[in-house]
């Protein structure tokens, strides 16, 4: 059924009780054309494309719990493409503008919502890079905005503008960034993906690949195997669990990342404001919390929890920020498992066997990408080659050196 | 998270700081020493449960540790010091 003033208003005179579910709960079949692990945001937007642009209809997307359970519910739902490297440029503002018409593309109200993302700097050295980074984003078709000190007073008076130790001298802004509803997102492509068709199997666990002669054939689930000439992975976290059902051993290490809510209050916070002293990013949900988050724990974790020192850490850099998010206080925090990868880039490439593709190594970067993700990961499974903004992307680039690392810390996948 | 230092006793993670998996080795007199270097410093098991990985006793007595670790309940199996267990 589709959403519209018109359907609203017929649904009232009947007490609104003709809605039909969004998506029809599917059993597995035996044999699909593609099967795609993981029904996240990724896992999902790229069976919508698949059906949508490609016009592949016998699609199935596994999911072993409910579908957006994973990283797609877990992130602070940040959208922004202002990156440095031209390797990733192309690839994130592919994605921003997908953000900027998906409401429409979908029929559904994903809340996106542009009131921008604003980067402090605090000294001169970083206002020079961060210069660097606005003139590769307007190079690119990028918009931003360099702002003074006065600027950044004017849209965020509560900051701690003058204390001696990270005065903030202004900021790059980029004011098409800012954020969505992340569960819409799931829940938008989920539906708009079952309308084309897509089978959407919740609770069905992959347990191994089936391998035929030399190649992959299909998955093994808790709900028995099913078939397909193409699989791809989109489980983003546990990404080194899976490819080693496939004998594969990945430039990836899973890290654990914390975020945090406060309790709701009116509105505060324009848009998204990081902290360019530390790492600390900040934004208000639409419900009135403060949603905020900081640096990886840093050390291996599948425990989708984390521990206080980094909880401490991150609440010190708030309150070095926005002095009076003290008086609030702090609801819930929780974990997510992140995908770290050895150059802080994402992985959308074919495996190196045959019939099975990687979309991976989204380290903490994943929810801005969902469009863009979805849509090259399904034109390299569709066509069998790189979508020309997800070229950098390549599994191979770890061992001929074109990695793309945008902050430029080597392979150390916990300072990402 | 609380790791056992073999010098200063039981102490939270905080003053500890991390080096990832302790099994990446390589020889750099091997006839496939390019592949070997490349496997060390990019691919890993990332395993989900028992780990060994190197911790750094930075705010301690600054010794390296090989620590055994779970990494779905961060329960602490085993600790050492990294020389009895060269890398």
């Amino acid at each position: 059924m589709r959403y519209s003033i018109f359907n609203l208003v017929r649904q009232a005179f009947s007490r609104h009780s003709g809605w039909t579910p969004a998506w029809r709960e599917a059993a597995p079949k035996a044999t699909y054309d593609v099967i795609i692990i993981g029904g996240g945001g990724h896992g999902l937007a790229t069976a919508y494309y698949l059906a949508k642009v490609h016009g592949l209809s016998r699609v199935a997307v596994l999911e072993k719990r409910y579908i957006g359970s994973g990283n797609a519910g877990r992130n602070t739902t940040i959208i922004r493409s202002n990156y440095l490297l031209p390797g990733n440029l192309p690839f994130y503002e592919f994605s921003m503008t997908l953000w900027e018409r998906l409401e429409q593309e979908l029929n559904y109200n994903a809340m996106v919502s542009q009131r921008g993302v604003l980067n402090l700097f605090h000294s001169d050295a970083q206002r020079d890079a961060f210069a660097r980074r606005g003139n590769a984003m307007r190079l690119h078709g990028v918009d931003a905005e360099l702002l003074n000190a006065a600027a950044v007073r004017r849209m965020a008076p509560f900051l701690d503008f003058d204390t001696a130790r990270f005065p903030i001298h202004g900021g790059l802004l980029q004011r098409r960034g800012g954020s969505a509803r992340h569960d819409a997102v799931v829940w938008g492509y989920a539906r708009a993906a079952n309308a084309l068709g897509v089978d959407i199997i919740q609770n069905c666990e992959v347990t191994g690949f089936i391998r035929e002669a030399g190649r992959v054939a299909g998955v093994e689930t808790t709900r028995g195997e099913i078939r397909a000439a193409k699989t791809g992975m989109a489980v983003a976290g546990n990404t080194s669990r899976i490819a080693r059902m496939a004998g594969l051993r990945l430039p990836i290490e899973s890290h654990v990342l914390q975020a945090f809510v406060t309790e709701a209050i009116k509105p505060l916070i324009p848009g998204v404001i990081t902290f360019g002293a530390g790492h600390f990013y900040i934004s208000q949900s639409d419900k009135g919390g403060l949603v905020f988050g900081g640096d990886l724990d840093g050390y291996n974790s599948y425990a989708q929890r984390g521990n206080l020192p980094m909880v401490e850490n991150v609440c010190e850099e708030g309150m070095a920020l926005i002095p009076a998010m003290g008086r609030v206080r702090m609801l819930r925090s929780w974990g997510g498992v992140m995908d770290m990868s050895m150059d802080g880039s994402p992985i959308i490439d074919r495996a190196p066997i045959e019939g099975l593709y990687l979309n991976g190594g989204w380290c903490y970067g994943g929810f801005k990408a969902t469009p863009a993700s979805g849509w090259c990961f399904a034109h390299l499974m569709a066509r069998d080659e790189p979508h020309e903004v997800a070229r950098a992307y390549r599994l191979s680039r770890f061992a001929t050196g074109h990695i793309v690392d945008e902050k430029g810390v080597g392979a150390q996948p916990n300072l990402h | 998270m609380r790791i056992q230092c073999p010098f200063c006793g039981e102490r939270e993670s905080g003053e500890f700081a991390y080096f990832g998996d302790a099994d990446h080795h390589q020889n750099f007199n091997s006839p496939d020493a390019q592949t070997q270097s490349f496997e060390a410093v990019y691919l890993r098991d990332n395993p989900a449960g028992p780990h060994n990985e190197l911790w750094y006793h930075s705010f301690g007595c600054r010794s390296w540790l090989r620590v055994t670790r779970d990494t779905r309940t961060h329960e602490i199996l085993a600790v050492g010091l990294a020389k009895r267990n060269p890398i």
